[in-house]
């Protein structure tokens, strides 16, 4: 199969994925026990029986389902998510205020894992079963075993509050600046760490099976320096191992960012939605979900098209 | 039926493909006898591994200490009468504000003067438990669920994995907090929340395994006689694709583990005051804030999560010793046969 054929089959199923993601998210919202004219009511008892019905039917809460669910994602497609009840401002204004935010710890904390993964992982395979391979697989162990609040916590109280490096207050220059770096490399460290030691255990794996390859011990024999042989045959080859984990590490940050912007007190969406929780605001939840589980698709859907490239016989697998 | 191998074709019983195999008797015995010793195996290489058996006994005596930490009731009957940590968990004042560790508090006391030490040996009842129960349920129904689409593949196959594709598309500590968040916190609902969350993996992984079993003789065999596609389920596929399920759930309790306490510390899931180790964690946060140099009262915040971390990462050891063990299993079934 070419891989143009391969890029548009994976497109195309990947639609009835993100219209099953909607459906569950408006879901969601609608198997929750009473509808907003109900809470609203709740806050108010005055409220007369038949101006309750006039608000459903100005909400089209008295439509069938999926004619609400119809309206609803009209909404949704031209980029109306309604509005924040507590400040009446725009759902889609706040989410893409809070984005860039997310996108750079989330970055960081890439960035953080692979400069961290990949050189553990070739130097704990390379030295498999030696003092240095066990002492890198329990550091890795020990970065999936921990959880990422106490760590955030644990970093705070040492490196921020104990020994004043690093500012504890929110960030206080612009996303772009180079002093934001300060702001970071917490927060961003916090977020990496299971992703780092998750990476390092399947580069170690996958590495240390190529290594038992036949081509490696053909590149040896032809005298190719062991530097070479590792750095540009044997790596190559591992590295499409991880790209298959890529999306679902790409997820777990997501689901730290959350945890760990609590933490730092960072700006982002993880935070917008611990806030919105506790405030209710349901539309805020509902748009920060969505967008959530849009993006792991294209995640996903970028991963497996990276794969294909990397590996070619993976287009006919599909 | 698939032939793709043209290994055996059975259209309309062809008895030359029969004839090649061992007698149905002898085969099941000594299938007995392998997945008996396969077993041993397990265990022992398990046993022969120290730091395995290490984290099996902090794990035993972290469960067992929350059991037996405080009585336990069911509808007024009292089922577990012990009491042994020395102060009652949820009791303020037993000691100063902030105490530091010492002899009558080992792990100091909280914000209330309550003792950390009772708190955080009670606090592993609930991640615990929720992390055993929430394991069984979605294993259970993951591997039923993947099991049938693997089994009859094609169609059914399609749409299952499209389903599972979209539970996939969202991370779990967020489904499972908003789930939380809009149905409610307790016990319960945070075990309903994360079993609705887990069971996919094991789905995922139960089907892939079944796609490959699906090929051997034996299932078709027993096929060909006639087994109904229940029992070819029950007792031939799944008994021989359930081994990366057991790693899966060995390293999934310690994931639901954090989760609650993830959960705990960001305030849902349980009532402030719950001693859980998350919200623990959450209620003590604050003592982080002492500017440079001043005191901190470090073991407010170190011990809550010094336990979490203890608890998850020799889970993580088990599970990382089965899978080593599996996995020699399954290296010398390549090589003796």
């Amino acid at each position: 199969m070419s891989l143009q054929k391969f890029i548009l089959k994976r497109i195309l199923a990947s639609v009835p994925v993100l219209f099953g993601v909607s459906v569950v998210t408006f879901a969601l919202m609608h198997i929750t026990p009473g509808d907003i004219v109900d809470q609203l009511v709740a806050a108010n008892p005055n409220v007369p029986s038949h101006e309750a019905a006039r608000l459903r039917r100005e909400f089209g809460l008295d439509q069938p389902v999926w004619v609400q669910y119809l309206d609803w994602m009209q909404g949704v497609l031209t980029g109306d998510f309604g509005e924040v009840y507590s400040s009446s401002r725009d759902v889609s204004a706040v989410v893409l205020a809070r984005l860039p935010e997310t996108i750079a710890l989330g970055l960081f904390g890439w960035v953080f894992a692979i400069l961290i993964a990949i050189p553990g992982g070739i130097y704990a395979a390379v030295n498999k079963d030696q003092l240095g391979d066990t002492v890198s697989r329990f550091v890795a162990l020990s970065g999936i075993s921990i959880p990422n609040f106490w760590l955030g916590l644990m970093l705070m109280a040492v490196f921020a509050v104990q020994l004043d490096w690093f500012p504890t207050l929110d960030p206080q220059t612009s996303l772009l600046s180079p002093s934001m770096l300060w702001w970071l490399i917490l927060p961003g460290v916090t977020i990496g760490t299971a992703a780092a030691a998750n990476m390092m255990r399947i580069m170690r794996t996958s590495m240390a099976e190529e290594l038992n390859k036949e081509y490696v011990t053909a590149a040896r024999a032809k005298g190719l320096p062991e530097r070479t042989v590792i750095l540009k045959h044997v790596l190559r080859n591992s590295l499409i191992s991880v790209t298959t984990v890529a999306a679902f590490l790409t997820a777990s940050i997501v689901a730290g960012s959350v945890v760990v912007e609590t933490v730092f007190g960072w700006p982002g969406l993880g935070r917008e939605l611990i806030d919105a929780v506790h405030l209710r605001e349901i539309n805020l939840i509902l748009a920060i979900t969505l967008f959530t589980g849009f993006f792991i698709v294209l995640a996903n859907l970028l991963a497996d098209i990276v794969y294909a490239l990397l590996d070619p016989r993976i287009r006919d697998e599909y | 039926m698939s032939t793709e191998r043209g290994r055996i074709q059975i259209s309309g019983f062809d008895t030359d493909g029969i004839e090649d195999q061992d007698s149905l008797d002898a085969w099941s015995e000594s299938e007995a006898d392998e997945l008996e010793s396969r077993w041993r195996k397990i265990v022992s290489s398990i046993v022969r591994d120290r730091l395995a058996l290490g984290g099996f006994a902090v794990v035993a005596v972290m469960s067992l200490a929350a059991l037996l930490s405080q009585p336990i009731s069911v509808g007024g009957f009292t089922i577990q009468p012990f009491s042994i940590v020395p102060y009652d968990p949820t009791q303020t004042g037993v000691g100063a504000r902030y105490a530091a560790p010492s002899l009558s508090h080992p792990m100091g006391t909280d914000r209330l003067g309550r003792d950390l030490f009772s708190r955080v040996v009670t606090g592993g009842r609930y991640s615990i438990s929720i992390g055993l129960i929430v394991t069984a349920l979605a294993a259970t129904f993951g591997v039923i669920y993947g099991s049938i689409s693997g089994y009859f593949g094609g169609r059914v196959d399609e749409v299952l994995m499209r389903i599972l594709d979209v539970v996939f598309a969202f991370p779990g500590l967020v489904l499972a907090l908003i789930l939380v968040a809009l149905f409610g916190g307790g016990f319960w609902p945070l075990v309903g929340a994360f079993a609705l969350v887990g069971w996919a993996t094991y789905a995922r992984i139960i089907r892939g395994e079944i796609l490959k079993v699906k090929q051997n003789e034996y299932v078709m065999a027993a096929k060909a006689l006639g087994a109904r596609d229940r029992s070819v389920i029950f007792r031939h596929v799944i008994p021989n694709a359930i081994a990366p399920v057991i790693v899966q759930a060995t390293l999934s309790i310690g994931t639901v583990v954090i989760g609650v306490a993830a959960l705990g510390f960001l305030g849902l899931g349980f009532d402030p005051g719950t001693p859980e180790w998350g919200t623990i964690l959450d209620a003590e946060s604050d003592t982080l804030a002492t500017g440079a140099g001043g005191t901190w009262d470090w073991w407010a915040t170190v011990f809550p999560g010094l336990m979490i971390f203890l608890f998850v990462m020799s889970m993580n050891i088990i599970g990382d010793a089965v899978n080593d063990a599996l996995d020699a299993q399954v290296d010398d079934i390549g090589g003796g046969g």
